[in-house]
C-alpha cells in the first residue's frame, strides 16, 4: 500500500471497509483496504472468486456505499463515513468512465450514439456530442464503424467503441470490468495498449479488474485482493507508450 | 437524444406489431362505444322523427315504445282541438317478420297519416308516400330497393322511397306506411280468425286503433300545459318528449345500455392490463440497458421518460389506427356505430392515463435497477 498517502493520487481510498449482512451471517467484502492511484497509472485488481474485487470497483464508482472509511476521487473526498455528496450518477457522469466485459453498448444506438450519449447527458450540444463523438472514434481507429450499430461490431470494436464512451466526458478515472476477457489474445493486447494510451494522453488513472493472464505484463501495478484485504502491490515494468 | 424514439427505430417491426394489435384493442372498445352511441341514437331517432312536443298514449301505459299503448283512431280529433296545438297525427308502430329475396326481414313498421305528423322527416333517395295505400318508404338498411315489392300481412308494398338511419331501438329497419294499411296490418284479424269470432258471437273487432297521437304545439305555448291538460280528461297518457326520450333512454335500452357500458369498461380494463404487461416486458428486456445508463450517470428522468415516451407512443398509434381501423369498417356493423368525437377525445385522454399508470410497473422495475447489474460479478 504505498501508494495511500499521495496526496496526489486521482483515486485514493483510506481503510475502506465494507460487510454484508450481520452476526453469522456476516461477510466482510473488503477489509481496511487503503488504496492511491495516480493520473497515468494502469492498475490491476487481481483476486479469486468472491475476494471482493468487484465490491471494491462498486465502492470506487459510488455504487455501494462501504460500511466504514474513507473515498476521495479526483481531489474530491466522497465518502468520509457517510456520503459527502447526493447526486452520486452526476458524480460518475462527471468523473469516471466505465469499460466492461462485454462493451454494454446501448442496442439501439450507432458507435456515434452511443459515446455521445453521455456527452447528452452531462447537457452538451448534440453538435458539440456528436463532433466529440467522431474524434475519439478516429483516436481509437474505429471511425470507420460509427454509424454501425453493436449487433453489427466485432469484439473489437465493440469493445473501442465502449473504451470511446469511457472517455467521452473526459473523466480523469477510469475502472474497467474484465476489458479483454472477451477477446482474443491479439486484441486484448491492442485493447490494452489502448487503455495505457489514454492513461498517459488524458492522464487517467485506469483500474481494471481482470483473470486475464496474458495482460498481467500491462499493468503498472498489479493489487492482489485475498478474502477483502489488499494483499500485495506489485511494481512492474511496463513498456510505456 | 430521444433514446424511447432510438429504441423504437431500431426494434420498429416489433413495435409496430406490438401497437397494432393494441389498435384492434382500442378499435374494439371504441366501437363498443359506438354501438352504444347507435343504440341510444337509434331508440330516439323514432322518437325524434315526428317532431313531436306531446305523444297521447293509453291511460296507464308509457308507450308507444316502452309499453303497448292502444287508444281510439278518432282520439287525434280531439288533440287537434286543444288550445295551443299546431298539428297531430295518429301513428302505429309495430314489429314485422316478412320474407325478402329468400331470407327473413325483421322490420318495425310506422303507419302515419299523409300530411299529418308522423311521417319520415326527409326521404334519401325516391319519394315519400302519395297513395293513399300499399306504398311504403324504408330504411336502407332493410336491404330493400326502390320498386322493390314486399308483402306485408295480407297486403304487398311498393318501395318509393329510401331513408337512412331509421332505425328501432331493438335494431329492426324503420319503413312507414299508411296509417290504414298499418291498422290493418296491426288489428284486423285473419279472415278464418275473423269467422270464428263471428261465430262465437265476438263483437267485431275495430281497426280504428292507433298506438299514440302525436302533436306538435304552438311556440307560444308550453307543451306540458297542453299535456296537463290532455291529463285531466283521465282516459289518456300524456308524454312530453323530454319524457318520452327520457323513458327510452332510461327503460327501454337502459340495459343494453349498462351492459354495453360495462364491456366498455371491462375492455379498458383488459387494455390496462395489456399495456402495462407490454411495458413490463419492454423493460425486462431492457434492464442491462437501463443498469448501463444508471451507471454511466443517467438520471432517473431519463430512465422513466425511455419507458413512459414509449408507453405513451404506443398508446397513441395504438388509439390512432384503432380509430382508424373502426372508422373503415363501422358501416358493415349490423348496427349502427355512431363514433362521436368527444367520445374519441375521452378514450383518448383515457388512453394516455392507462399509459402513464401502466407504466408505473415498468418504470418502478426501472428505478430498483442496481446499477451494479452492469457490472460483471
Amino acid at each position: 500500500m504505498a501508494r495511500a498517502t499521495d496526496a496526489e493520487a486521482l483515486v485514493r481510498l483510506r481503510t475502506v471497509s465494507k460487510h454484508f449482512g450481520e452476526g453469522e451471517a456476516r461477510v466482510d467484502a473488503l477489509r481496511d483496504v487503503s488504496l492511491a492511484v495516480d493520473a497515468g497509472q494502469v492498475v490491476g485488481l487481481l483476486g479469486p472468486s468472491g475476494s471482493g474485487k468487484t465490491t471494491l470497483l462498486n465502492v470506487i464508482a459510488c455504487i455501494t456505499a462501504p460500511s466504514s472509511g474513507w473515498l476521495c476521487l479526483d481531489g474530491e473526498v466522497v465518502y468520509d463515513n457517510r456520503w459527502l455528496r447526493t447526486d452520486l450518477r452526476r458524480l460518475r457522469l462527471e468523473k469516471i468512465g466505465f469499460i466492461f466485459q462485454f462493451h454494454n453498448l446501448l442496442p439501439f444506438l450507432n458507435s456515434t450514439d452511443n459515446v455521445s450519449v453521455v456527452l447528452d447527458l452531462a447537457g452538451v450540444g448534440a453538435a458539440a456530442a456528436k463532433q466529440r463523438a467522431i474524434e475519439l472514434l478516429q483516436y481509437l481507429e474505429v471511425d470507420h464503424r460509427k454509424d454501425a450499430f453493436p449487433a453489427s461490431l466485432s469484439g473489437g470494436e465493440a469493445q473501442r467503441v465502449a473504451i470511446a464512451r469511457a472517455l467521452a466526458n473526459r473523466p480523469r478515472i477510469i475502472l474497467a470490468d474484465e476489458p479483454t476477457a472477451a477477446l482474443d489474445s491479439h486484441r486484448a493486447g491492442i485493447v490494452m495498449d489502448l487503455l495505457r494510451k489514454v492513461a498517459v494522453d488524458q492522464q487517467a488513472a485506469i483500474i481494471a479488474v481482470t483473470h486475464d493472464e496474458k495482460i498481467f505484463d500491462r499493468f503498472d501495478h498489479i493489487y492482489h485482493l485475498r478474502d477483502g484485504r489488499l494483499e500485495s502491490a506489485v511494481e512492474q515494468a511496463v513498456v510505456k507508450i | 437524444m430521444n433514446l424511447a424514439y432510438r429504441d423504437i427505430r431500431h426494434n420498429l417491426g416489433r413495435f409496430l406489431l406490438t401497437c397494432f394489435g393494441l389498435s384492434l384493442l382500442l378499435g374494439v372498445v371504441l366501437s363498443m362505444i359506438g354501438i352504444y352511441r347507435g343504440l341510444v341514437e337509434d331508440a330516439l331517432t323514432l322518437a325524434r322523427t315526428p317532431a313531436a312536443d306531446i305523444w297521447v298514449v293509453e291511460s296507464g301505459s308509457r308507450g308507444p315504445f316502452a309499453e303497448s299503448s292502444r287508444i281510439p283512431g278518432d282520439t287525434r280529433e280531439a288533440i287537434v282541438r286543444l288550445h295551443g296545438v299546431t298539428a297531430a297525427g295518429a301513428v302505429t308502430y309495430q314489429s314485422v317478420e316478412t320474407h325478402y329475396g329468400g331470407a327473413k326481414l325483421r322490420l318495425y313498421v310506422v303507419g302515419y297519416e299523409l300530411g299529418r305528423p308522423g311521417g319520415p322527416d326527409h326521404v334519401t333517395i325516391g319519394r315519400p308516400i302519395a297513395r293513399s295505400h300499399y306504398e311504403m318508404v324504408a330504411d336502407r338498411r332493410s336491404g330493400l330497393s326502390l320498386g322493390d315489392r314486399i308483402r306485408l300481412g295480407r297486403n304487398t308494398f311498393t318501395v318509393v322511397g329510401l331513408t337512412d338511419n331509421q332505425v328501432a331501438s331493438g335494431g329492426d329497419p324503420v319503413v312507414y306506411i299508411m296509417l290504414a294499411d298499418s291498422q290493418t296490418l296491426q288489428f284486423e284479424l285473419a279472415p278464418p280468425a275473423a269467422r270464428r269470432q263471428l261465430a262465437r258471437g265476438a263483437p267485431v273487432t275495430d281497426t280504428d286503433t292507433i298506438n299514440a297521437v302525436i302533436a306538435q304545439v304552438s311556440t307560444n305555448v308550453r307543451p306540458s300545459t297542453v299535456a296537463e291538460a290532455t291529463r285531466r280528461w283521465k282516459h289518456l297518457a300524456v308524454m312530453t318528449q323530454d319524457e318520452q326520450e327520457f323513458v327510452l333512454t332510461r327503460s327501454v335500452v337502459a340495459r343494453a345500455r349498462k351492459q354495453i357500458g360495462l364491456f366498455t369498461a371491462l375492455l379498458l380494463v383488459v387494455s390496462a392490463v395489456i399495456i402495462a404487461l407490454i411495458i413490463y416486458t419492454m423493460t425486462m428486456d431492457k434492464l442491462r440497458e437501463i443498469a448501463t445508463l444508471k451507471l454511466i450517470g443517467a438520471p432517473d428522468r431519463t430512465v422513466i421518460g425511455l419507458i413512459l415516451q414509449q408507453s405513451l407512443a404506443m398508446g397513441a398509434i395504438g388509439f390512432g389506427v384503432g380509430a382508424l381501423l373502426i372508422n373503415g369498417v363501422k358501416d358493415y356493423f349490423p348496427r349502427r356505430v355512431i363514433l362521436q368525437p368527444e367520445d374519441g377525445l375521452v378514450l383518448a385522454v383515457a388512453v394516455i392515463i392507462v399509459c402513464i399508470l401502466s407504466s408505473g410497473l415498468g418504470v418502478r422495475l426501472a428505478l430498483k435497477v442496481d446499477p451494479a447489474a452492469a457490472l460483471g460479478g
